[in-house]
């Protein structure tokens, strides 16, 4: 009986992996092939592509499109203008999106209703339909430099992290998981005597690690690839981000290969960045348990 | 319940303030402005001032209309047959330099059915765009429900406690690090007519019966085969988020429920679900969102062809205002976005609404 | 942090460097090069060579990836924050010299008397731009081809017909040799239309606009010699002479490969093309009728409008015309030099060399798309009916469409200032 059951758990154990691992190869199919393309030259590369070859570091291996896409362009300027401005928009928007959301949710105040609907509603709205106003607006924006006050957001960090830094899909997420704790841990600190920037600070943030870090990867995502709105205000080569970068690899005869490496090196980041998250935030649901 | 909003006008100004004036500032500010242009005649680039037009730019996107046609007769009124069939005056003829249909000038077919002897001609003034929002409600009606579904599939797959499954956790979600650039230039190699992956897969799993299709060349398949791709890209992420959903379930439910011996449907049915509640109307607000947002993979792989069939509501915006320098025009194409996504989530809303 | 310090570093270079050349008034430059190695040396090299000619200016350059160049250029401009110099596509200028983006050059008559006529970029009679190269388009083929499939070689004076050009892509079709008999490059979406496939339709008769008035596309687009024109494209594919929907990588290394017979495809690419096979031939456009016709103009210089020194922006573009760059250009990435005297110091295009063609080409058959502000929005038109007719769109009502969409255009704008 018992020798019947420990083959059956066996066994189910192993149809779960299968299922685990076939649908893992669903997901990661394209990536593999992006990656084993970038080593290739492009003769090779779009041959490969009508076979399994194509996920396979077979044939003329080598690094060489990673050095030719150094060559064509500053990847590394790129990639690093586009973490700093994402890694600055991600943290602020958590701390102005969550503190919102605290207030929509816990405190009552007048216009709070109206305030979350408007909000809500700006979801909608796309970027792109919004991108012209919204550079006329930054192009009159003061600015305070090294050169003193002038006019203008244009070719900045700043232009590109500020009108970023809220927006509703981020309020919403944070909104949403807070109508979930547990009021009455609240209503105890209230009781206490505990002020809301405390309660917000001490009892509902330490709670919310997993929507932090799902509000943080989406965040993250929107961030690290957009393209329209540092086309319209970067014009210095210095400011720009990856996303405009990969353009630089769209000529007339498109090299295959360097666009693969230089796609497989821009992912590396956020890969780097959800890793990290899921690791936090697996902690942090050990740690809060405390829950419903 | 009530306990929960104590009142504080100032702390709450104080706490959603900021992301109030960023908001108020940098969407809704400028978004009254694209309201505003939408009224107008603005261009993107002209030396000519702005005149107000009032509905033009809405009349020439939404504008139908309706034509009886009959069938063309000879001099002894009988009807005129070709190939078997009666034959009807070219709708060119009618809709174009006619003075007696000054009103249909420029109008376009959109579909036309036979009516007793007569044909019957739905016209538009901009068929592109009825396309366009045809083509993307179909887009949302299979991308919501699916992409919902399998995304909570996933997560309930995922959270059990087994060895290594956080590195399924991370295969799963890879496609989402990936943007949507990149993963549309990855998918037009495995889309290919010729050498494709698919393809190639296809055939050799059906030894060659599977004849290759080029399916983002083929009006038939290339929605699908975006329908399909923009899946992929994004279930892992809702997976997350019902993940973080479910991580909120208190366990000692679970316990109570292995106690009374309920089984794995009841316990799906009577335990996660509820608990997944205000999650389920996230991920379905966010899907639907994202879902009329369609534009990325269009532009990258496919430019609303072929004949149309991939065209979308965004896509069209973004040609107009940008492509074609006609900011109002493009303008006005938001707006209508804006009302239709409006009407749609205050529906979701109260079909979803907390019945107390 | 190393970056950081990098950074930190390079900033007070700059400052530094700013300082010293204090003397010079400095004139910022856009170009479209980014990416393109070859490309930027030149420009690099012109600027350098003519910030170290003179003491008054000193030349400074931002380079855009070509994608994105017109939608930066206007965002630039919208924000107003355009720089002194910047380039502009041929066919775009007439657009943003309406538009008030630019100003008219400054530049002596005499110096571009012996240009091509395409490089030259003029709006109600000023010149606006001039272009350090023009480009061209040719049938290109193999002469094995045409030995094997036992077909004359067309020449400049005497062109294939249309009915030469449809027997040869039947006989190359019917040799099974091919994957397809012609390539006219369908995977290259944008500008590649208009460019390259209108001046089949001007070779029919028919244009994207009216070209007396520019107030009209109707009868133009959509008459007689449109719609000949119109079953004529949709023909090649219908008959199977070619793919409406190539993949990109097939444009790039199709012929290469040995898929196509015939690649509609311009000079650019034509070095690549020799080293591939030596025997490549670069044929002229057929003659459907009215003429055999190639596109015309390329990339030009100009001086944007809000520049507060239009003469030193003049004065660098003028000094960038020295055959000597011409002749760089040319040799670097292929281009045609606008004039014979560059021409002549060229490898590819000095009388006899392999594609000395391409100037005859240019100088015979070329013909400058529509100049009107109004050919940006008639050229997005012009491809989407293209394209819905090669995948089997009715001709007629897609050319109708086309025209109301171009005409309400024209409307909508005040008939573009003409």
């Amino acid at each position: 009986m018992a020798a019947i059951s420990a083959d059956n758990h066996g066994l189910r154990l192993a149809v779960r992996y299968a299922v685990l691992i076939l649908i893992a190869i669903i997901f990661v199919f394209p990536l593999v092939f992006m990656l084993m393309s970038s080593l290739k030259p492009d003769q090779q590369l779009l041959q490969d592509t009508a076979s399994l070859r194509a996920f396979l570091p077979v044939g003329d291996i080598s690094l060489a499109n990673y050095s030719a896409a150094f060559d064509r362009a500053p990847v590394t300027l790129f990639i690093f203008n586009s973490v700093v401005v994402t890694g600055i928009t991600v943290v602020l928007s958590l701390l102005v999106c969550s503190m919102a959301a605290f207030a929509f949710v816990f405190i009552g105040w007048r216009g709070r209703e109206f305030l979350l609907t408007v909000i809500l509603a700006t979801l909608i709205v796309p970027f792109e339909t919004i991108a012209i106003p919204l550079l006329l607006i930054a192009s009159k924006l003061p600015s305070i430099g090294l050169d003193g006050l002038s006019t203008g957001w244009l070719n900045s960090y700043h232009v590109q992290i500020v009108p970023f830094i809220a927006d509703g899909l981020t309020v919403f997420l944070f909104v949403q998981y807070f109508k979930d704790l547990p009021s009455e841990l609240i209503e105890a600190a209230r009781v206490e005597g505990a002020s809301w920037p405390q309660i917000y600070r001490r009892i509902v943030m330490p709670l919310a690690g997993p929507v932090l870090a799902t509000a943080a990867i989406l965040k993250f995502l929107a961030m690290y690839n957009q393209y329209l709105w540092p086309l319209m205000v970067v014009q210095e080569e210095g400011y720009r981000p990856v996303m405009v970068g990969l353009q630089y690899f769209f000529q007339q005869n498109v090299a295959w290969g360097e666009v693969m490496a230089y796609l497989s090196m821009i992912t590396v980041p956020v890969l780097a960045f959800y890793l990290y998250l899921q690791r936090a935030f697996i902690a942090s649901i050990a740690s809060t348990g405390v829950k419903g | 319940m009530s306990s929960k909003f104590q009142r504080s006008n100032r702390a709450g100004w104080v706490m959603a303030g900021p992301a109030a004036v960023l908001i108020a500032g940098f969407v809704i500010l400028p978004f009254f402005f694209a309201i505003a242009l939408s009224f107008t005649n603005q261009r993107l680039i002209s030396p000519n001032p702005t005149e107000f037009v009032g509905l033009a730019n809405y009349r020439q996107l939404l504008g139908m209309a309706v034509l009886t046609v009959d069938p063309v007769t000879d001099d002894a009124g009988q009807v005129v047959m070709k190939d078997g069939a009666p034959e009807y005056p070219s709708l060119r003829s009618l809709t174009r330099n006619n003075p007696d249909y000054p009103h249909l000038q420029g109008m376009r077919e959109w579909s036309s059915f036979d009516w007793g002897q007569s044909r019957v001609y739905i016209l538009a003034r901009d068929v592109v765009f009825l396309t366009a929002i045809v083509n993307t409600f179909i887009f949302v009606i299979i991308v919501a429900p699916v992409q919902a579904g399998l995304a909570l599939g996933l997560a309930l797959l995922i959270n059990q406690r087994m060895r290594g499954i956080n590195i399924f956790r991370a295969f799963y979600f890879m496609p989402v690090v990936v943007s949507i650039v990149v993963v549309s230039l990855l998918w037009r190699f495995i889309y290919d007519g010729d050498s494709g992956l698919l393809n190639n897969l296809l055939g050799a799993i059906s030894f060659g019966a599977i004849p290759p299709v080029d399916w983002l060349g083929n009006p038939s398949t290339a929605l699908g085969a975006i329908i399909a791709m923009s899946i992929w890209q994004a279930v892992g992420f809702h997976m997350v988020i019902w993940l973080s959903g479910l991580q909120t379930i208190s366990p000692t439910l679970y316990e109570a429920g292995a106690i009374e011996g309920a089984s794995k449907w009841q316990t799906f049915r009577y335990i996660t679900w509820p608990g997944l509640r205000n999650t389920a109307v996230l991920v379905l607000i966010v899907i639907t969102m994202q879902a009329f947002a369609l534009f990325a993979q269009i532009d990258v792989m496919t430019n609303g062809g072929p004949l149309d069939s991939t065209q979308t509501i965004v896509f069209q915006a973004i040609e107009r205002g940008y492509g074609k320098q006609d900011i109002s025009g493009g303008s006005a194409i938001s707006v209508i976005l804006f009302v239709i996504v409006l009407s749609i989530s205050l529906i979701q809303r109260w079909l979803t609404r907390e019945r107390t | 942090m190393t970056q950081m310090k990098w950074l930190a570093g390079a900033a007070l270079a700059a400052a530094a460097w700013s300082g010293a050349a204090q003397a010079q008034t400095t004139l910022t430059m856009w170009y479209h090069g980014a990416g393109n190695e070859v490309e930027a040396k030149i420009v690099d090299q012109i600027i350098a060579d003519f910030n170290a000619s003179q003491t008054d200016w000193k030349v400074e350059m931002q380079s855009f990836p070509q994608a994105a160049y017109n939608d930066s250029v206007v965002a630039g401009a919208l924000a107003g924050n355009l720089p002194d110099i910047l380039d502009v596509d041929g066919p775009v200028m007439p657009n943003w010299a309406w538009s008030g983006y630019m100003q008219p050059l400054q530049i002596d008559e005499a110096a571009i008397a012996n240009f091509l006529p395409g490089p030259k970029g003029y709006w109600n009679g000023q010149l606006y731009s001039i272009g350090l190269w023009d480009a061209a388009v040719a049938l290109v083929t193999r002469q094995s081809y045409l030995d094997e499939l036992g077909l004359r070689t067309p020449t400049l004076d005497q062109p294939w017909t249309k009915d030469e050009f449809m027997a040869a892509l039947e006989a190359a079709k019917a040799s099974g040799k091919f994957e397809y008999a012609f390539d006219p490059g369908m995977a290259w979406t944008g500008e590649w239309y208009p460019y390259a496939f209108s001046p089949f339709l001007q070779s029919f008769g028919g244009d994207i606009v009216d070209r007396t008035t520019y107030k009209t596309a109707e009868g133009v687009l959509n008459g007689d010699a449109a719609i000949a024109f119109g079953e004529w494209w949709q023909g090649l594919f219908a008959n199977g002479y070619a793919q409406a929907a190539q993949d990109p990588a097939d444009r790039d290394s199709g012929f290469a490969a040995g898929k196509y017979a015939f690649s509609w495809n311009g000079n650019w690419a034509a070095m690549n093309t020799l080293s591939q096979f030596p025997d490549t031939v670069f044929l002229p456009a057929p003659d459907f009728g009215n003429g055999p016709k190639i596109g015309a103009a390329s990339w030009q210089f100009g001086v944007s409008a809000s520049s507060q020194h239009p003469e030193g922006a003049s004065a660098f573009i003028q000094f960038a015309l020295q055959d000597k760059y011409l002749a760089a250009f040319s040799n670097g990435i292929g281009l045609i030099p606008p004039t014979a005297t560059a021409a002549a110091m060229t490898d590819n295009y000095k009388e006899g060399g392999p594609m000395a063609v391409f100037y005859d080409l240019t100088k015979a058959q070329a013909l400058v798309r529509p100049v009107t502000p109004g050919y940006v929005v008639q050229a997005k038109v012009f491809e989407k009916a293209l394209a819905d007719i090669a995948n089997g769109a009715d001709v007629a009502a897609t050319l109708d469409a086309a025209v109301d969409e171009i005409n309400a255009d024209i409307e909508k704008n005040g008939g573009y200032g003409h």
